[in-house]
């Protein structure tokens, strides 16, 4: 018999479970179980909702109550007010689907209306350590059909027609790179997936894997058949344990249900799948590193041609797909491919998601069709840029792209506008930056990373970033002359063109597009010594305005450095060559004598 | 896994179980039973589970059954109010397990609303 009324969703994404949610979990449990509920209310984890700065996230059905920053203090009145006595407690709803005292439907509200469902349609629906609940949202269907009644041939027709490029950085059409591999002669060929992801501030695969592993799974094995191979790697980061962790048991799972294995569907088809773990480094991301570290190498890149879909994983025909471009595949082959390549613009079709962070008020996890302009998914979906700052800028790409200044917010997204202004889509990371970023610094700070992260194998990438980087500091530092900007421009485009992967082709993407956006603020950088957002520390000073000063010696208090002296009741004054610029006095005086210059 | 037809088994098994995560669109029916103090000690839980039973057993889709507060009769609990799009509200009243299976079938399944149980016919 069939007693659960209810079911209480969890979400137990990486985001959630740092901010608490296995602790809720656990209390939700118990409490359950005190008050005999146990058996009519069901717990369930899920993925990530997106909504990461207002976890923990609960949502109770069937009145699809959306809870928001739940403690476990807090369980017990859900349970006795909500579970018991059916009343929804207002307090820790979502607050933007309370209105005028009604509550109204999460996909009402600004950050989901927006937002089309396709990679992420299962992240925080269903239980993924349960196969059968991705089966009961249609998964294994398209796999099925796939094996049953179609050639690998029109399976690749299908995957082209729906105009699904790569969504891992470069864009690349995913039938015709299934193609590549599929008109090599039959023999050995992999399957790979690239779970790397090592943009910083990016999040989006590892939600996928946390939150719907069977969908990548079902879609390599449908890679595997279009294309003729019977072994599969997924390619992961040993520092995401949480989506480790739900492979494992969903490829377990998965096994047991032979649907990976041997003679899947009756079919004689055979396809299995292991998992890589990679140890972070961001140039594994990169093919043909990722390639090499899985043969057991030291992950460096080597150079294409040949390439993958011809002479791949030890040295025979591989596909490469990234985990959001496998996440489309099923809905794909379901849907056909006339519903997919509806959405989007000409080029780019269907939807790319987004991790929204930086200087922006919903922190989290967005999809979008493509096409959406930079203003809708900051203003309306993001919720603008808090505390009344304004907005200056987005970075997209991550390390290789850009940033995109607020003169070009209405910019449709997609591949070929991204790269036209001088950014790119990368793996989809979002940054969001207000009036208070220096475009210097910025620059500075992706140089670094990737000064960190070249592997050395090629010096234009291992020496040119770093004497690039070098530059950088010249400027923030007010040593650099204008002369240096445009020595640093031609670097730019000499790393760009003599390294050998596309790690260090694009590391300079970061310093060029500030430079053509922002080349104001390098000026003054250079001939004012100043840095206009109060950002870089060796171009300011600190001083106490003698008109305003009380003399009341706060400052000198807290100053660590002992640069603050004076008498009290007279101006104090501060002592340029001891001042760390921490700012520490300026929080503290009361009367707004001290500024920064 | 040997045919299409297993994973629909499958499919179809755990479906209905996670039913329960489509919020009702505007076109859902919905059974409000109520659930504070007055109406659990009058013996609302069987009802509940009843409708519960009865809805999951017959499969129906756009059936949420959900529960409330003091609806404000106290006298007459259990009280179950069911909503059907477009309509009135009917408002069931001195409610049991027994009689669920009845309202399921003549109301929800076939629109004709269970006089004999209504609050019209107890005052
Ligand atoms: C330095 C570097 C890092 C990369 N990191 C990733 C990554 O983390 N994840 C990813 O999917 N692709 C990454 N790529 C892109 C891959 O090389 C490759 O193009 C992609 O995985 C192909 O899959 P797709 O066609 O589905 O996008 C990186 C490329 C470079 C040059
Ligand atoms: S991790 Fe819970 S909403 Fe993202």
């Amino acid at each position: 018999m069939n007693m659960v009324r209810s079911h209480i969703l969890v979400c137990g994404g990486t985001g959630c479970t740092s901010s608490g949610s296995q602790k809720i979990i656990k209390s939700l449990e118990a409490e359950l179980k005190a008050n005999g509920l146990d058996n009519e209310v069901k717990v369930i984890q899920t993925g990530c909702h997106g909504l990461c700065a207002l976890g923990p996230i609960m949502i109770v059905y069937p009145e699809g109550s959306f809870y928001s920053r739940v403690t476990p203090d807090d369980v017990k009145e859900i349970v006795s007010e909500h579970i018991l006595k059916g009343r929804i407690v207002k307090r820790l709803l979502y607050q933007e689907t309370v209105q005028e005292g009604q509550i109204k439907s999460l996909n009402d509200t600004e950050f989901y209306a927006k937002q089309m469902r396709i990679a992420l349609r299962n992240c925080g629906v269903i239980n993924p350590e349960n196969i059968d609940e991705y089966i009961a949202t249609n998964g294994y269907e398209a796999l099925g059909r796939v094996l049953t009644t179609m050639k690998p041939q029109e399976v690749i027709d299908i995957i082209k027609a729906s105009g699904l490029r790569g969504r891992g950085g470069a864009g690349f059409p995913t039938g015709l790179k299934w193609q590549f591999a599929a008109n090599q002669p039959a023999g050995k060929k992999y399957v790979l997936c690239n779970a790397d992801e090592g943009d910083p501030g990016a999040f989006m695969d590892r939600s996928v894997l946390e939150g719907d592993p069977h969908a990548v799974i079902e879609a390599m094995t449908i890679a595997a058949y279009a294309i003729g191979s019977e072994q599969g790697y997924i390619y992961v980061r040993a520092e995401y344990p949480i989506a480790v962790a739900r492979l494992k048991i969903a490829i377990k799972q998965a096994k047991e249900y032979g649907l990976l294995g041997k003679n899947i569907f009756n079919t004689g088809f055979n396809f299995d799948l292991e998992i890589r773990l990679g140890a972070g480094a961001f140039v594994c991301g990169e093919e043909t590193a990722l390639m090499t570290s899985i043969e057991g190498h030291r992950g460096e890149p080597r150079h294409r041609p040949p390439f993958p879909a011809v002479k791949g994983l030890f040295g025979v025909p591989t596909i490469l797909n990234n985990v959001e471009t496998y996440a489309n595949i099923a809905q794909i082959i379901l849907k056909g491919p006339e519903w997919f390549s509806s959405i989007g613009t000409e080029k780019s079709k269907g939807t790319k998601v987004f991790a929204l962070v930086g200087k922006i008020k919903n922190t989290g996890l967005v999809e979008i069709p493509m096409g959406t302009t930079l203003r809708e998914i900051i203003e309306e979906i993001g919720g603008g840029v808090p505390n009344g700052k304004k907005f200056k800028a987005a970075q997209t790409g991550g390390p290789s792209g850009g940033c995109i200044p607020a003169s070009l917010m209405d910019t449709p997204i997609d591949y070929d506008n991204l790269i036209a202004i001088g950014s790119m889509m990368g793996s989809g990371g979002l940054i969001v930056m207000d009036e208070d970023t220096c475009m210097v610094d910025i620059a500075k700070f992706f140089l670094n990373f990737t000064v960190d992260e070249s592997c050395g194998k090629c010096t234009a990438c291992r020496i040119g970033t770093r004497r690039l980087y070098e530059m950088l500091e010249k400027i923030t530092s007010g040593n650099a002359t204008m002369d240096d900007i445009s020595k640093m421009e031609e670097l730019c485009y000499y790393i760009k063109e003599n390294s050998l992967c596309a790690l260090g082709q694009t590391a300079p993407n970061p310093v060029l597009s500030t430079l053509r956006y922002f080349r104001d603020e390098y000026e003054a950088h250079v001939r004012d010594k100043k840095c206009p957002a109060g950002v870089c520390k060796s171009l300011l000073s600190y001083e106490i305005l003698p008109d305003k000063c009380k003399g009341c010696s706060a400052c000198s208090k807290v100053c660590p450095a002992g640069a603050i002296s004076g008498e009290l009741k007279k101006p104090f004054v501060i002592d340029k060559s001891k001042c760390l610029k921490c700012g520490a006095c300026i929080e503290k005086c009361k009367f707004g004598a001290i500024v920064k210059k | 896994m040997k045919s299409l037809e297993e994973l629909k088994a499958i499919r179809e098994r755990v479906q209905s179980s996670i039913n329960i995560r489509n919020e009702g669109g505007a076109d859902s029916t919905r059974v409000v039973v109520g659930m504070a103090t007055c109406g659990i000690a009058a013996g609302a839980r069987p009802v509940l589970a009843a409708f519960v039973d009865e809805v999951a057993r017959r499969k129906l889709e756009h059936v949420m059954v959900t529960q409330t507060g003091c609806i404000g009769i106290c006298r007459l609990e259990p009280v179950v109010e069911v909503y059907v799009p477009g309509q009135e509200k009917v408002t069931y009243v001195k409610m049991t397990a027994d009689k669920v299976a009845k309202i399921v079938s003549d109301h929800i399944v076939n629109g004709k609303v269970v006089a004999e149980y209504t609050i019209g016919a107890a005052e």
